[in-house]
């Protein structure tokens, strides 16, 4: 069930100079979220953030009732959200989206992540291990320092690292990482799937990967957003359904729905 | 306490807010965040003859104090909604209202006999000022023979409470009100969005896929005020207001210009619940300055 109210900011950790994370409470236990969705955030009332800001779900923290927010900062509203301090609210409404497929006992997932796109994917490794299923992350940034949170991804499962520039673990793109081949290789085991998230180039490579070798694979996309309800039309992307609203229908969408060539 | 119960030509409301069509779906999206029984009247999404697909994406984007879309009356047609949207909505404890828009007098016309048949809708809202659509819409409402022709169409097939929705994309919005005026409309409903632009300077390139769309939000609502002060003068129908409102404050204004009802477009995407906030609000505003009912202020500009 949506909820907006006011949550209250129980800590803020700056990573780096890019990124902000911000860990959230509320009075009342939080809903049930699922890995993969969202939640829509008001920014203060300035002339250049009128709309809520979209921002996955980094990480729920069922005994401390926390959700945690891992923020890019990019413009005006999250330049202002990364300059909130412990204490303030937020007025959140959430829990928004489709979220990623629910794990299954036994199954091996690859989690793939680029960037700020490696956000949502801590929630779903530890929602699969959960369920008893299997994550492995492969993480890939532009250089050592964007690469986050990779002490709490080890608490999961095994962490493969690109970098484009080759500052940690292989240099560039996830879709060269040399692991990939040995995934598809062990019939005992049974097929492994992907879900994905990060820019839409790492996703498309991905995807054509995934579809080469026939590997089941879902992305998580990040259209332009309004109202976040599927009630504006706005965020929509082509599916082989006609367009679909990103913020209902998805933002998780199998490979096979999407029109990418 | 003051009694804020609204009657538009027929049309009961419990209060003078209704919800903007594209702004709330069909109602049912925001059922979980918003008490829709405490909505005068909820303005579905733009419905026409034929499924339409809707412009490409980006659709939208952020300006100052707004928005832009060019969403482009994606839906599934009107028999679809007949069939499977109707039967959920129908129940709905507000007064549910259709969006109509068509390519032509004949579409307009045949589209508004179907939902005449529904029972629970008491109402269209027809759109003949929707600037995002290539053909139809933007070329009959910046006429007065084009608005007129569409609303004389339609009144031969709709018995209800017929609502026109204007734009303000015009040289005299008056005018175009008187003429849907004497073509039989029991109501009018201004503003619809102003057309507008924005630029990524990055790419090079217009933000919206079709590189103009419509602008709303608080910046409109100067612009807004303005023609419903101009219209409320120019015809004896009611006028409903919208443009940018987002407070009680915001609404009182537009009632003394003249609007008998308001609505609440894009106000929605930052507060779900603002529809009820500012229903409340009016109430406490009128009870603050001793007012008993809105007929105290309407029109006093």
């Amino acid at each position: 069930m949506k909820q907006c109210k006011d949550l209250k900011i129980v800590a803020v950790e700056r990573p780096n100079d890019g990124y902000v994370l911000l860990k959230l409470t509320d009075v009342a236990p939080l809903p049930e979220i699922r890995a993969g969705q969202f939640v829509e955030i008001l920014v203060d009332n300035s002339p250049s953030t009128f709309l809520r800001r979209p921002i996955s779900v980094n990480f729920v923290d069922e005994a401390r009732n926390e959700l945690w927010l891992l923020i890019q900062i990019v413009g005006e509203g999250t330049r202002h959200l990364s300059q909130l301090h412990v204490g303030d609210t937020l007025n959140v409404l959430f829990p928004l989206g489709n979220g990623f497929s629910q794990g299954v006992a036994g199954e091996r997932v690859l989690l793939v992540g680029g960037g700020v796109g490696i956000a949502p994917l801590l929630e779903y490794a530890k929602q699969l291990r959960q369920v008893g299923a299997t994550p492995y992350l492969l993480l890939g940034g532009r250089s050592a320092i964007n690469l986050l949170q990779l002490d709490l991804f080890r608490q999961y499962g095994e962490v493969y690292v690109t970098t484009e520039d080759g500052s940690m673990g292989e240099k560039g793109f996830v879709t060269n990482h040399s692991v990939l081949e040995s995934f598809l290789s062990s019939p005992t085991e049974g097929a492994i799937r992907i879900s994905c998230c990060g820019p839409k180039p790492m996703m498309q490579a991905v995807a054509r990967w995934a579809k080469q070798h026939q590997v089941r694979c879902e992305v998580s996309l990040e259209n332009l957003m309004a109202c976040g309800l599927g009630a504006c039309l706005c965020c929509v992307e082509k599916t082989v359904r006609g367009n679909v609203c990103v913020c209902k229908e998805g933002p998780v969408f199998d490979i096979e729905a999407l029109t990418w060539s | 306490m003051a009694d804020i119960r609204t009657t538009i030509a027929g049309l009961q409301m419990v209060n003078p807010v209704m919800t903007a069509s594209g702004t709330f779906g069909y109602g049912i999206e925001f059922a979980d965040l918003v008490d829709l029984s405490q909505i005068g009247g909820i303005i579905m999404k733009g419905t026409t003859l034929n499924p339409r697909e809707g412009n490409d994406y980006p659709r939208m984007a952020e300006t100052a104090s707004g928005m832009l879309n060019c969403v482009g009356l994606q839906n599934k047609g009107v028999d679809y909604f007949c069939q499977h949207i109707y039967p959920q909505v129908k129940d709905i404890p507000s007064n549910m209202i259709v969006n109509v828009s068509g390519s032509s007098p004949d579409d307009y016309a045949e589209c508004a006999a179907r939902i005449n048949q529904l029972d629970n809708i008491p109402a269209i809202e027809l759109n003949i000022s929707c600037p995002n659509v290539k053909q139809g819409g933007m070329a009959f409402g910046v006429t007065t023979e084009g608005a007129s022709q569409v609303v004389r169409a339609v009144r031969r097939a709709y018995d209800k409470t017929l609502i026109v929705k204007l734009s303000p994309n015009v040289t005299s919005i008056a005018d175009i009100a008187r003429s849907v005026e004497d073509a039989g409309a029991d109501a009018v409903s201004l503003i619809n969005t102003l057309m507008g632009m924005a630029v990524d300077i990055e790419r090079r390139k217009p933000r919206l896929s079709i590189n103009t769309g419509g602008l709303s939000g608080p910046a409109v609502k100067p612009v807004a005020l303005r023609c419903v002060w101009q219209v409320a003068k120019a015809v004896g129908i009611p006028v409903i207001g919208l443009g940018g409102i987002m407070t009680a404050e915001d609404a009182i204004e537009f009632f003394m210009v003249g609007a008998s009802a308001i609505e609440i477009g894009t106000g929605n995407f930052i507060d779900p619940a603002i529809s009820v906030k500012v229903a409340q609000g009016i109430s406490d505003w009128l009870d603050r300055h001793g007012c008993n009912t809105l007929d105290e202020i309407r029109g006093v500009i």
